[in-house]
Formats: C-alpha cells, structure tokens, sequence
C-alpha cells in the first residue's frame, strides 16, 4: 500500500481579501512524483509554498483548512517551521547559489545545524553533489565561487544543497523553466532518480515535462483544483472538459 | 543519515536561544532612535524650562537673599563663579581650567563680540584668554575641590528675561540683560529668504536639467559632483565665505559692511543646494514615464514637457525639497557664526550684519554660567529650532507625501 | 547644430539653457572653492605641517593634536554608531513589517535626526551626556569629584554618532534592500532560522553597504563642528587627550576659532588654509569612496 506523505483537506488561501486557493483537498503518495500544472496565476506555486510554510514570509497571507505532513496538521500552532523546512525541502525556479564557495553552499544546511566536523561535511557534501548528478563536474573546483557556474549547474547545485539537509519531500517551483533543453533533461533525469527516497512535489507549466516525470499530475485552474489522478490517465482520458482543454493547447 | 531524520521533531516548538535573544536585542535597539527623539526633545527643553519656572523659585529667592548662602544640589554641575563685574574696557576674558592642568592650561575660547554689547560699534573685537589664576572677570572654575556647589538664584532676572523675550533688544550680557529675541528671529528669517532666493531656483533647474535634459554623461558628472558637495563640511563653507566669497561680493555689490545676511545667506544656499537637488530629482524621477511621453506625443517639445509637465506634477516634492531646505538654513551654526557678521540688528537691509538663533546659541554657549538665564534663554532658542525643524520636517513627510501620492496615482 | 536648433525653437533653446546655466552655476561654485582652498593651503600641506604641534600661541607649526583629535573622535564616535545603525537598518528590513506602525514611526524618527540642526545635538550632548549622565556618574562614582560631568571625547563622540546615525541607518538599509529575497527564502527552505539567515547570508552581502555607511558617517563626523562646540572641543591642548574623560582637538573647531577667535587672523592664514584643506581632502576622499562603493551597490541591484 502507498503511503500518502502530504494530505490537504478543504484548503482555502487568500492574499489580502483576494482568493487564490479555493477549497483544494489532495493527497500526494510518498516516493513519487507529482507535477502541478495549469496556465499562471493557477495557484499552483503558491499551493506549492503552503507545503513548508514558505507563504508565512508573506503578511497578507491567511490560510484555512488542513494541510497534513505524515498526518500532522503543520498549520497547527506548535509547528516548529524551521524544523518542517528541514523535513520539507525547496528548489526554487530560479537557481539562488549564496555567494560562498560551492563547498559552503551545500555544507550550509548541515552547518546551520550545528554540524562544524569537518570530515562529516566532507563526506556529506559529496555524497549530495554525487545525488544530484554534478559531482564530476565540480569536484575539483569546490573551494571556488557558485556563482561561476552555469544556470544549470546552479540548479543542480541548488538541489545537492537541499539534499544535504537530507529532507523527506522536496518541493520544486518550476525547477527547469530558466534552463536550456539539455540542462531540463538533466534535471529531469535527476528527478527520475530522486523520487526513489525522497517524496517530490514539482510545478511546471511545461506539460509535455509534467508527463515525462511524474507519476500523478495535478491541474490547478483560478485556484481551483480541476482534476488530480495518474499522469497516465489525465493525459490520455481526463474526466474534465477544461483538464482536456487545456492539455490540448486550447488556453493556457 | 537516518539517525537525523527521526531527530527532527516538528509538533513541538523547538525554544532557539540565539534567535530569541537577537530578536529581542534587535528590537530594542531598534526603538532607541525613537527614544532618542524624545530625550532630544526632554533635555532640550528640560534646560530652558526654568525660565517659565519663576514663581515658584520666588520663594527660595527670598530666603537666598537674606542669607546670603549658596544653596547646594548634588544634581547640578559643580560650579564655582565670580559673578561678572563691568569691565572698563568693555573686555570680557575667560578661560575653563581643569584643575591638574593648571600650567598647560586648556585654553577655552570666549566669543565675545564687544561691539554688540556696546551695541553701537560694527566691529567686533575678540579675545581669547590666557589663563591667568586671578581673572578678574568671569572665571569659570570646574573642579575647584573646595567649593561647595553653589548656585545663585537667577529668580528675578527669569523673570525679567521672559518679559523681554519679544523685545528688540538682545543683550544678554549688560547690568540689564535683555532677552529681545526678534532681532535674531528677524535675522534668521533674512538669511534663511536669502539663501532661499539663490538655492532653490539654482537646484531646482538643475535638477529638471539633469533629470530631463542632460546627456547621461554629463548627468554621471553632476550628480556625484553635488553629492560631493553635500559632502562638504559647513566649517569649510564657512571659512571659504568668510576669506574668499564675502570680499569678492564687497567688491561687486559695493556695500558698506564685509560680513552680512546676503554673504551668509548664498554661503548658506550652498549648504542647501544639496538638499535640494536631491529630493527634487527625486520628485522629478518618481514622476511616471507615461506623462513625459504622453505630452511629448500630443507634439509638445521637450523643454514644454519639462515646464509645464513634469515641474508641475514634482510640485509636492519640489516643496518638500524647499522645506526642508529651509530647515537646514534655520538650523545651521558654523556658517553663520563665521560668514553673517554676528550683530543682533533689527534691520531689513540685506547688506547689514545680522545674528541667527543657531548662531547664538553656537557663539554664546560657552561662556554662560551654567544654570543661570542666559543659559536657559539659549537653550529655549534651541527648543524653538527643534520644535521648528521637527514641524518642517513632519510636513515634508506626511503632509507632502500624501499629496504626491494623490497627484500621481490618482487616488 | 545649435544654431540650427535655435533658430527653430529659441524658447525651448531659453529654457533648456537655463536649466543648464543652473547646473553649471552649481559645478563652478563648487570648483572655484576646490581651487581657491587647494591654492591657499597647498604651500602648507606638508609632512611637518601634518605631524607637529602648534607652536607661538599657535601662530606657528603644524594641526597634528587637531588630526589625531578628529581621528579619535571619529573612531569612537563609529563604534557608537555603526553597530546601533546596522541593527536599527536590520530592524527595519528584516523584521519589521513594512507598513507598521512601529516601522514608520521609526523611520520618521530617522528621517527627523537627519534634520535636526546640528547645534541642537551639541546642546543635546551638554543638557544630556554631561549635565544628567555625566554628573550622575560623577556624584554615584566619583563621590562627586568632578571627572564626567564636563566636555570631553566620550560626550563629544557620543554626540557625534546621535547625529551621524541616519547616515549609517540610511546606507545599510539601501544594501540590505539589495539582498535578493530569493536568498533568503533558500537559507529558510534550508531550515535555517532567522537570525541564522540574516547572520549567515544577509549581512554578509551587504558589507560594503555597511563600510559607505561608516564612511560617509565618518566624513560628517570629520568635518562637523557645532555639535562639538560645548561636548569637547578644546581651543588648544599641550598634550594629546589620554582618556576618555580628556578633551580634544578638532580640524574644524580648529579652522573656526583660527579664524574668528584667533589674535591675528592674518598671521595665521596659512595655517587656516592649511587645515581647511586638510580636513576639505579629508571628507572628500571619503566621500568619493562613499560615492563610488554606493554606485557599485546600485548597480548590482538593477543586475
């Protein structure tokens, strides 16, 4: 049986009085892949951003309903937010190194926990590069600035540095939308790889990317949640007229 | 690796030390730059508020005087002075001596402009002391050990003195010190026009041309080159009015007297510029591009545009910029005490010597005793700047603002 | 090309110039001043002159007390007031929401000691420093012998960073305002806590932005002259100030009572050139540096 890592029930969010999420209940299985779709403004980054509290940064942000990780409410108010961006990891869509050395900025997760041995970093620093398919290319420059790397380097970069924290879910905002077709298939790949042991959550407006990778596809319209199900079937057999649409290219 | 993972426990609010503490600390100091504001505004005031206080000290004034015996409070400075005779020669000489350094002694300056006091002369004779242990004149002692703290009733003479605050007479060191203080009201509002009248026009052109007419070149020069000038100490800008400006201005103009309002009031301007220029273009910059070319494409020329556009809807700003020109012109000592000529006269002539409120309280603070009412009067001038400033400063800032928001949302 | 031009709109050829007359008024005002105190004084801008005592009831020799007095005052004044600008900047960026009340009160709080005239901080400085504190500290340890409760360096410093705290405030908010949000929403999704990502990621992105506030605090600190007049500023002092309790020297005290207080002005005057320049070069080259590094600062926003 699956497990359902991420569950929300009858969430509601508004910016301001404005609503931006309208009544979304959904499970997402653990060691999946499941991709967020719908043309821009859907609500789908901003559902993604509710996951780990990232919304919170945002005053006129209010939330109602549920939102369940491994079935506890993280809007609860004795959550501890720091430690659920531990558990819940985030690759942003446009690559943001800190200008430190490659080294540091895959170290900064463990070092902000309080971990300053040096061989652990060592070892955990390679190991997440190794994770994240970009080891060969920087091993040998790991004491130099992130910020000479490619784009796609970055991101990479960017997801080895979620990896050391060693989270359970990883949430992607459109991880490969800044990036040339051969980096996308690298991230891409890395993906594939990735949901093996960790739980992922990724928006993309790409659809042809959401159908490649994912396992389940959700589609967000006006902050709605239209359809959820297999990939497989909302790209072949989707039950909504609007879903079907919108695959198809009529809007969007 | 996994060890970690179960260590991560999210339902219970974890307690972060450093966090909590640098929030707190944060926090506080934070709000410091308030407080500050209000001990300002308490110490300012809190020093001339004897003056308003005469009544009540009338009372102890009578028991003083019977017996003639200085009243002693651990709270005050200690403070041991002769009180002032009348010098025949009109001199007033007077030295600060800390008590281990008699013989390489810190030789305190006094600003004494005979010529005021004698109220007639132009010229203005000054003197510096040389510490001679028996002055005769106003000795200042701190840390005389033996002295008890003394402190002689200034009763009556507050109450003199706040009759003649709206006197024309400012002669706060005569056997009848007189507290008159229109002359340097009106010598402030004089130089403060002045300035105004060579400033603003200057900084508010200059400013439409660098944000609308000037080739980007040019405009990467004269930016920094004013904010350089922002840069340069008002000593400096004093000094050069006084040496350079107000010789050649003597020579141009032809007037009587060297040093006067119209050569503090451009050294002033210059103090100004700066100001505003700055929140001008800022004014100018924050007006939509949509305007500009708008009323470019309905066939206006530029310099139309500029006038008649942009000038227009800055209006707020520009005031603001003008406001709190004003302020810094108030408000400025060093200049005024080296380039205006530092007599306390009532006229309108833009060529004669006058006196700013700043001025006075720069040129006077040190050599008041302290305590007495010359140096509650001083310290009432500076309240007046304050509450001054801070007015002009809350208009350009809620009033003005409020305004430009209107003006270019629409709202 | 003028020419034609002016044939064709002469009002607008009027207008514009005017607009450039101004700005040209402006610069040569500004020239004429550099040229007139660099010509005047460079003939004593000399190693000796930088380096000695006054000398002959300071008709002669050189400004080093004034020079190592601004230096002093300057560097306690920056202890004072930078950590109290960075934090009150970081207050005001990273933890403040932008619309409060408390944010805007104490930006309006910031905005008015940047306009407070300066000789209302030198009263400040006597009615507060040295009158309340410091005759308190006098009378709780010094069983009321006489130590604080007069001008001296600390009060004058003290004074000196009240006023130049906007400038910090001001600077070190504009650099922290460069710190692209999306690094630290990555130090947060990383599980760092706050106070981790301002420490780790934040402030050290916005060091420079830190040194042109010290620098540009400093600059004013150098050449201001009014807040000092009765916090400290000494006429003339035989021996560098020891301690804190000690007055001190200043640069522009220094040119001001040379110049007015001084028995023979023109005897001294190129001494008064000479320290005008000195402290003119001084708050310029700060300011240049201040200017160029805040350049750097606004161009790697718009980057």
């Amino acid at each position: 049986m699956i497990l359902q890592k991420i569950r929300t029930e009858n969430m509601y969010l508004y910016y301001g009085n404005k609503m931006a999420l309208n009544n979304v209940s959904i499970s997402i299985p653990e060691k999946q892949v499941t991709a967020l779709i719908g043309p821009s403004g859907c609500g789908k980054s901003t559902f993604l951003r509710s996951l780990n509290r990232m919304n919170d940064l945002i005053d006129s942000v209010k939330i109602e309903g549920n939102i369940f990780v491994d079935d506890i409410n993280i809007y609860d108010k004795n959550i501890d937010v720091v430690n659920l961006r531990k558990k819940v990891g985030m690759v942003f869509q446009k690559s943001n190194p800190f200008a430190k050395s490659i080294f540091d900025n895959v170290a900064y997760g463990p070092r902000i926990n309080g971990n300053n041995n040096k061989s652990e970093l060592k070892e955990i620093v390679e190991k997440s590069l190794r994770d994240a398919a970009i080891w060969d290319e920087v091993k040998d420059r790991l004491h130099d600035s992130a910020m000479g790397l490619s784009g796609g380097q970055q991101q990479r970069l960017c997801i080895a540095r979620t990896l050391a924290v060693d989270p359970e879910i990883i949430l992607m905002d459109e991880p490969a939308s800044a990036l040339d077709p051969i980096s996308t298939s690298k991230i891409e790949e890395l993906i594939f790889q990735l949901k093996e042991n960790f739980t992922i959550v990724i928006v993309t407006h790409n659809m042809q990317q959401a159908a490649r990778i994912s396992d389940n596809t959700a589609f967000f319209y006006l902050g709605e949640l239209i359809e959820y199900n297999k990939t497989k079937k909302i790209y072949t057999n989707p039950d909504k007229k609007q879903t079907e649409d919108y695959i198809s290219g009529r809007f969007g | 690796m996994n060890e970690l993972k179960q260590k991560i426990d999210i339902t219970k609010k974890k307690f972060r030390w450093s966090d909590y503490i640098a929030e707190r600390i944060i926090k506080s100091v934070a709000f410091l730059s308030i407080t500050f504001i209000v001990l300002i505004f308490f110490f300012v005031f809190r020093e001339s508020f004897p003056i308003f206080n005469f009544s009540k000290d009338a009372e102890h004034k009578t028991e003083q005087d019977s017996s003639k015996q200085a009243q002693s409070n651990p709270n005050e400075i200690q403070e041991q002075y002769g009180v002032p005779a009348p010098e025949p020669e009109k001199q007033e000489q007077y030295g600060v001596v800390t008590s281990d350094t008699l013989t390489e002694a810190t030789i305190q300056t006094s600003t004494q402009e005979t010529a005021q006091q004698a109220s007639a002369q132009p010229a203005k004779q000054e003197q510096y002391g040389v510490q001679t242990a028996d002055d005769t004149s106003m000795i200042e002692n701190y840390a005389t050990s033996e002295s008890k703290a003394t402190e002689v009733s200034t009763t009556d003479n507050n109450k003199h003195a706040l009759k003649t605050l709206v006197t024309k007479d400012w002669q706060p060191v005569s056997d009848n010190p007189r507290f008159g203080l229109l002359p340097l009201l009106l010598g402030t509002l004089k130089i403060t026009i002045i300035s105004m009248l060579f400033a603003a026009p200057l900084a508010i052109l200059a400013a439409l041309y660098t944000s609308v007419f000037a080739p980007k070149r040019l405009k990467e020069i004269i930016k920094p080159a004013i904010e350089l000038l922002a840069g340069i100490p008002s000593v400096v800008i004093g000094f050069f009015a006084l040496m350079i400006m107000a010789s050649f201005l003597q020579d141009l103009f032809g007037y009587a007297t060297r040093l006067n309002s119209f050569v503090g009031g451009i050294a002033m301007g210059l103090a100004a510029i700066p100001i505003i220029y700055t929140i001008t273009e800022d004014a100018l910059n924050a007006v939509p591009k949509t305007y500009y070319e708008a009323s470019l494409a309905l066939g206006a020329s530029k310099w139309q545009t500029a006038f008649f556009v942009m000038l227009p809807a800055a209006t707020p700003g520009i005031f603001a910029a003008v406001l709190l020109g004003i302020g810094r012109v108030f408000g400025e000592t060093m200049i005024a005490l080296m380039a205006t000529g530092n007599a306390a006269m009532m006229g309108l002539n833009p060529f004669e010597s006058v006196r700013t409120l700043a001025a006075t309280i720069g040129a006077e603070m040190a050599e008041v005793v302290f305590g007495d009412t010359h140096y509650n009067v001083l310290f009432l001038i500076g309240s007046l700047l304050f509450i001054f400033t801070f007015i002009l400063n809350a208009i350009a800032e809620f009033w003005v603002k409020g305004r430009l928001m209107k003006k270019i949302q629409g709202k | 090309m003028i020419l034609k031009r002016f044939k064709r709109d002469a009002k607008g050829f009027f207008f514009e110039g005017l607009t450039l007359v101004s700005a040209l008024i402006i610069i040569t005002i500004l020239i004429v001043m550099l040229v007139v105190i660099i010509i005047g004084g460079k003939s004593m801008f000399t190693w000796e002159f930088l380096t000695s005592f006054p000398t002959e009831g300071m008709t002669q020799g050189g400004i080093f007390p004034a020079l190592f007095g601004t230096a002093l005052m300057v560097i306690i004044m920056s202890i004072a007031a930078v950590p109290f600008g960075v934090i009150t900047a970081i207050y005001l960026t990273e933890y403040a929401k932008e619309n409060s009340v408390i944010a805007r009160s104490i930006r309006f709080a910031v905005r008015t000691l940047a306009v407070i005239p300066s000789i209302i901080f030198g009263l400040f400085g006597l009615g507060f420093f040295i009158k309340f504190v410091g005759t308190g500290m006098d009378s709780a340890f010094m069983g009321g012998q006489l130590k604080w409760g007069q001008p001296n360096i600390l009060w004058a410093s003290l004074t000196m960073a009240l006023l130049t705290l906007p400038v910090v405030i001001v600077s070190v908010e504009e650099a922290l305002k460069t710190i692209p949000r999306e690094l630290r929403e990555a130090s947060l999704a990383l599980g760092a806590t706050k106070w981790q990502t301002i420490r780790r990621v934040v402030l050290p992105g916005s060091y420079s932005g830190i040194m042109t506030g010290t620098i540009l605090a400093v600059s004013r600190g150098a050449g201001e002259v009014a807040p000092i007049l009765f916090t400290g500023a000494a006429y003339y002092l035989a021996t560098l100030p020891g301690s804190l309790s000690d007055q001190f020297m200043s640069l522009g005290y220094h040119i001001y009572i040379m110049t007015t207080q001084s028995a023979n002005v023109d005897q001294t005057l190129p001494i008064q050139f000479g320290t005008t320049l000195v402290l003119l070069l001084l708050t310029f080259s700060l300011n240049i540096v201040a200017i160029i590094l805040r350049y750097r600062i606004r161009r790697r926003r718009i980057a």
